[in-house]
């Protein structure tokens, strides 16, 4: 009981009419672990981040944040424990600048009343906070930016930024390269490495196994909604069953 | 040269009348996506409560003038917010039904003001310097017009400020660009509903103040009238542009006059001209990135 894990998913089931989208789906990340979720395309990869985060009831199961319960919370609400996610397809304000986006994200994060006279002094610290989470991400020379003119790589970065600076301890990241020209990809591989070594808890979906092995703790294999297995990259990768979940089908 | 610098100042001062009104709608659709058919009601309101204040103080002096003006936004606001909280809210994301309310709403507002201050018109004693006009090259202009300019300027500067520096104003921004990812951040978007309804029913019933002078009378029909081209001028400029409506507000205005000169009183018909093809050209608008 001592290492108890900072996000717990319990026998967790999505049943949509007669087909099991999730089909009993065990998995706990420890503090600090980099994940990798993988598998084929319709494995349910971003139905499990959709249950895990909120986007979804479950027809049965649980989701634990630090042993809490959150099943039965909204997004909202799952964000305010420190549950953060990011979206295959991007969740940005075109219209507005890098810095306004992330500073929007900071006043929801500092939140509390909102209250006229007060809102001069929380501008400010959301402002302060925007700054440092652009930095954090390496877009601080794009602040005044507007982010529909931001190339797909920085827009990604972006998105991380406006997560961070909600101060999620687990972040989940839906496939961060998708989009995302070959060479931002490096640049977005560190600045995601760069979140995990702050301490971060980082799940991600992605289908770029290179970018995957290189950066994830452990690798979690999902095929037809079941986990077919969950440990170091290496070892996943040289089991059987996962290599028949990979070459029994196309991609 | 002196027609021309008249035509054109004169429309400025009606642009600025339209942009009083037309600042409010376009923020409102911009956000809710709701048509407010009332707007025009919060205008004749004001207009009328703020005629009533100052006709109860001395005639014609410039506190009275003020006075009237900030009773005419404080009773567009007030007006404003209840509406919203008490019609609009309660018919959340149910955009049809909020339209048809505000609908109700206006033309029951007309009947109830009728019934209150009568269907003649009331003619409101200003400053005497409004009355006077001044020399400029020429053109001897009704300083009115100036001062509905300046008024205008004004609220753009105060709405241009408030949306760009304020976390209200951030969040209003991102709203009218996507009302549901807000929501999924975790804001309480319907905060910023009632907020923009008070901010646009404060400009109205300035509006509405400023327009008694402008035409020298109130009646139950002055908002109605002004929220006709006040629509015209928010899709004209793109529904939830505020620069946008100040744009549109100015080439309406202008044309209108210098049509109704120039063109034997044509203003109107050019105006539902130039609306057709704006629709037709950029249905979004001049500057709207949503029809």
């Amino acid at each position: 009981m001592t290492d108890r894990p900072v996000l717990a998913v319990e026998q967790l089931v999505l049943q949509i009419g007669g087909a099991r989208i999730i089909d009993d789906v065990s998995l706990a990340v420890a503090d600090g672990e980099m994940l990798g979720v993988i598998g084929p395309n319709g494995a349910g990869k971003t139905t499990l981040f959709n249950l895990i985060s909120g986007v979804l009831p479950p027809t049965s199961g649980r989701v634990l944040v630090r042993g809490d319960d959150v099943s039965s919370l909204s997004i909202q609400r799952r964000a305010r424990v420190g549950l953060g996610r990011t979206f295959q397809t991007s969740s940005l304000f075109a219209g507005l600048s890098a810095r306004e986006n992330v500073r929007l994200a900071a006043q929801v994060a500092i939140g509390g009343e909102l209250s006229l006279l007060r809102a001069p002094r929380r501008a400010d610290a959301a402002t302060s906070a925007a700054e440092e989470k652009l930095d954090e991400v390496g877009l601080a020379h794009h602040a005044e930016t507007v982010a529909g003119s931001l190339s797909h790589g920085d827009k990604r970065k972006l998105e991380i930024a406006m997560l961070l600076a909600t101060d999620p301890g687990v972040i989940l990241l839906d496939e961060p390269m998708a989009g995302v020209a070959s060479g931002d990809v490096p640049g977005l591989v560190d600045v995601i490495r760069r979140v995990h070594k702050s301490g971060r808890t980082v799940l991600m979906v992605e289908h770029h196994m290179d970018v995957v092995l290189g950066l994830v703790d452990s690798v979690a294999v999902m095929h037809h909604g079941r986990l077919l297995a969950h440990d170091k990259p290496e070892v996943v990768m040289a089991d059987a069953t996962v290599q028949a979940a990979y070459l029994g089908e196309s991609l | 040269m002196s027609t021309v610098l008249l035509l054109l100042i004169t429309g400025l001062g009606l642009g600025a009348l339209y942009f009083l009104v037309a600042s409010g709608l376009s923020l409102i659709y911009g956000l809710m996506g709701v048509l407010n058919f009332a707007h025009g009601s919060f205008l004749t309101l004001g207009a009328f409560l703020g005629w009533e204040v100052a006709r109860r103080m001395p005639d014609g002096s410039w506190l009275t003038f003020g006075v009237s003006i900030l009773v005419g936004a404080v009773v567009g606001a007030t007006v404003a917010t209840l509406t919203e909280l008490l019609l609009i809210r309660p018919l959340y994301l149910r955009h049809i039904e909020q339209v048809l309310v505000t609908v109700g709403l206006s033309l029951a507002t007309v009947a109830l003001f009728e019934g209150i201050w009568g269907v003649d018109p009331i003619y409101v004693v200003g400053p005497e310097w409004l009355n006077d006009t001044t020399d400029i090259a020429g053109a001897l202009i009704p300083n009115d017009r100036f001062v509905l300019i300046a008024a205008a300027v004004i609220v753009l500067l105060g709405l241009v400020v408030f949306l760009k520096r304020t976390r209200y104003g951030l969040i209003i921004r991102a709203g009218v660009e996507n009302r549901a990812m807000v929501t999924a951040l975790g804001v309480d978007v319907r905060r910023a509903f009632t907020l923009v309804f008070a901010i646009g029913g404060a400009a109205a019933g300035i509006g509405g103040v400023l327009a008694s002078h402008y035409f020298g009378y109130v009646s139950p029909l002055i908002g109605g009238s002004l929220l006709i081209f006040a629509f015209i001028v928010t899709v004209i400029g793109g529904l939830g542009s505020l620069t946008g409506a100040a744009i549109a507000s100015v080439v309406v205005a202008v044309l209108q006059q210098f049509a109704n000169f120039y063109l034997g009183g044509t203003g109107d018909f050019m105006v539902v001209a130039l609306l057709a093809v704006v629709l037709l050209v950029k249905p979004t608008g001049l500057l709207g990135s949503k029809a």
